[in-house]
């Protein structure tokens, strides 16, 4: 192959800052990737360099609802981010090559507890306010389930919202389910189990086909 | 006051149009050289000439409108399908092969922030009579040599086989109700969602392997040894075409990929879909598509390529960064 065409053939990894973080570098551990100094830069966003390994050549740091976004457009081959992430872009062409099995959470519909605010909405109002951070998701589950909802998208804390009057129920991704019972609400419908999920580039994927292949491979194997 | 315009359309100015116009200049050369005549047709069609050449295409063409007699005519989303009634209307009397070429522009709807154009000028390459492979080696080949002609280095063209994948769930005896979804989930290469499904349906595991091992082939030649069996068909052609680029020195272009679907629904045969290693988009595609143009009376082979000429120059651009 000419010279040309096999330059820059390195991978660029996207990974979430937030919840997925810790365990992501630990995958990328186990890969025998260097992790060190991302571990050590909570405040640097790109590291790059040979001393990587694994067929890497870049990580790149971002917000999990970021990374379709930078894998869409080729800034990332690949990356890692939650099922959630990817339902609610669900338009964006990446591939979803592996369920990595950790991070599980479920998207739920909660509402307070001991209180029927949602069901009597539905009935007499014959719609309900349902306040998210996952406007897609959430629009999809009451459109499937043939009930009419105003969705209401908030940017954080939307616990708060029921609590204030503002909806009769949320759309909210829960692990434990703490942050619902400490806000007084309860999980009334589980929508969705989410884990995350190794995501590629399709281009990339055809074009750094055997760095990628590697890589999923060796996944398999460490999960295994 | 700043008059606003629709998201995803956009004005061209004298640097970049000079540029572009260059781009295209460079490669309506190329095909004029193999003998490849332009034409244009009406940006707008009526409805049903769309519908009778390819459902989706139709569907895809999202902006419609009445004319004077009540009629729909839809603006045109892809060039295939006209240059389809194109061939089959003013070259009844005219024996094949038919080699035109196009620089037109097309629309589609966009989702907001996601830089999609909502009109993007393509130029493309229609080659009506010679089949598979020989037809399609004269496509690819060309579509290759005048993207080098235009002054791209690094770009590379992905093959793939549109009827593979269908052949393969058949083989399997997938049940027909269940193809359709297991079809999308390989179009967008979910692969989890893939392997759930594939071991909902029972499928032995053997089969489910084979399901999500083989559509991530992709590569040189030598990944078709390790195909063959439930695809055998779709393995010889795509052996042969890869042999003919050879021959024509542009093998090293070619990437062979099993699971590369395209979304129209009128291939056949071979699909097509041209890279630039600088840029993280396809920058064109298309394929063979045998029966398109006996839905409009001239039952005659054929396969193009269309390119879109502003992620062309924008692959262009990126190479010369990175050089």
């Amino acid at each position: 192959m000419s010279e040309a065409a096999t330059a820059a053939m390195g991978l660029t990894l996207a990974v979430p800052r937030g919840a997925l973080f810790g365990q992501t570098l630990d995958l990328l551990d186990a890969l025998g990737i260097d992790t060190s100094e991302v571990r050590a830069s909570p405040r640097r966003l790109l590291f790059s360099g040979s001393g990587l390994g694994g067929g890497v050549e870049r990580i790149v740091t971002v917000r999990p609802s970021d990374v379709p976004t930078y894998v869409e457009w080729g800034a990332a081959d690949l990356g890692v981010t939650g099922k959630d992430v990817l339902l609610e872009s669900r338009d964006r062409e990446v591939y979803e090559l592996l369920d990595l099995h950790y991070g599980e959470c479920r998207m739920v519909v909660a509402a307070r507890a001991g209180d029927d605010a949602l069901e009597e909405s539905l009935r007499r109002l014959g719609l309900a306010r349902v306040a998210t951070k996952y406007p897609h998701i959430a629009a999809r589950h009451f459109t499937e389930t043939g009930r009419q909802a105003d969705i209401v998208e908030v940017k954080g804390s939307v616990e708060l919202a029921p609590l204030t009057g503002l909806v009769d129920a949320i759309v909210d991704l829960t692990a434990t389910g703490r942050t619902l019972v400490e806000n007084s609400l309860e999980v009334r419908e589980e929508i969705v189990a989410s884990t995350a999920r190794l995501i590629a580039n399709p281009v990339a994927h055809k074009l750094k086909a055997a760095a990628m292949d590697e890589i999923v491979g060796r996944i398999r194997e460490v999960r295994r | 006051m700043i008059d606003r315009l629709p998201p995803g359309t956009r004005d061209v100015l004298p640097t970049e149009m000079r540029e572009l116009r260059a781009l295209s200049d460079r490669l309506r050369a190329s095909f004029d050289a193999a003998g490849y005549g332009e034409v244009w047709t009406p940006s707008v069609e009526y409805e049903d000439t769309m519908r009778r050449g390819d459902e989706r295409a139709a569907r895809a063409g999202v902006y419609r409108l009445f004319d004077e007699r009540g009629r729909v005519l839809v603006l045109r989303s892809d060039m295939t399908v006209s240059i389809a009634r194109l061939v089959a209307t003013r070259y009844g009397g005219v024996s094949p092969p038919v080699r035109l070429c196009y620089f037109a522009h097309s629309h589609r709807a966009v989702e907001r922030g996601r830089g999609q154009s909502r009109e993007f000028l393509q130029g493309g390459i229609e080659l009506i009579g010679p089949r598979a492979p020989e037809g399609d080696a004269e496509v690819v080949a060309l579509v290759l040599g005048a993207l080098e002609e235009a002054g791209l280095r690094r770009h590379r063209i992905g093959i793939g086989d549109g009827s593979l994948l269908r052949e393969l769930l058949a083989e399997l005896e997938v049940p027909p109700e269940r193809r359709g979804p297991l079809l999308e989930h390989l179009s967008r290469r979910d692969l989890v969602a893939l392997e759930v499904d594939a071991e909902a349906i029972g499928l032995s595991p053997a089969a489910r392997e084979l399901l999500v091992t083989l559509p991530s082939l992709r590569g040189g030649p030598e990944v078709l040894d390790r195909a063959g069996g439930p695809v055998a068909r779709a393995v010889e052609g795509l052996r042969e075409l890869h042999e003919l680029l050879a021959e024509r020195g542009a093998g090293e272009r070619v990437i062979l990929d099993l699971g590369l679907l395209r979304e129209l629904g009128y291939y056949t045969g071979a699909v097509l879909e041209v890279y630039d290693p600088a840029v993280g988009y396809a920058l064109g595609g298309g394929g063979r598509y045998d029966e398109l143009l006996g839905r409009f009376g001239t039952p005659l082979a054929a396969c193009g390529i269309a390119l879109d000429l502003q992620r062309v120059h924008a692959a262009q651009a990126a190479e010369e960064r990175l050089l």
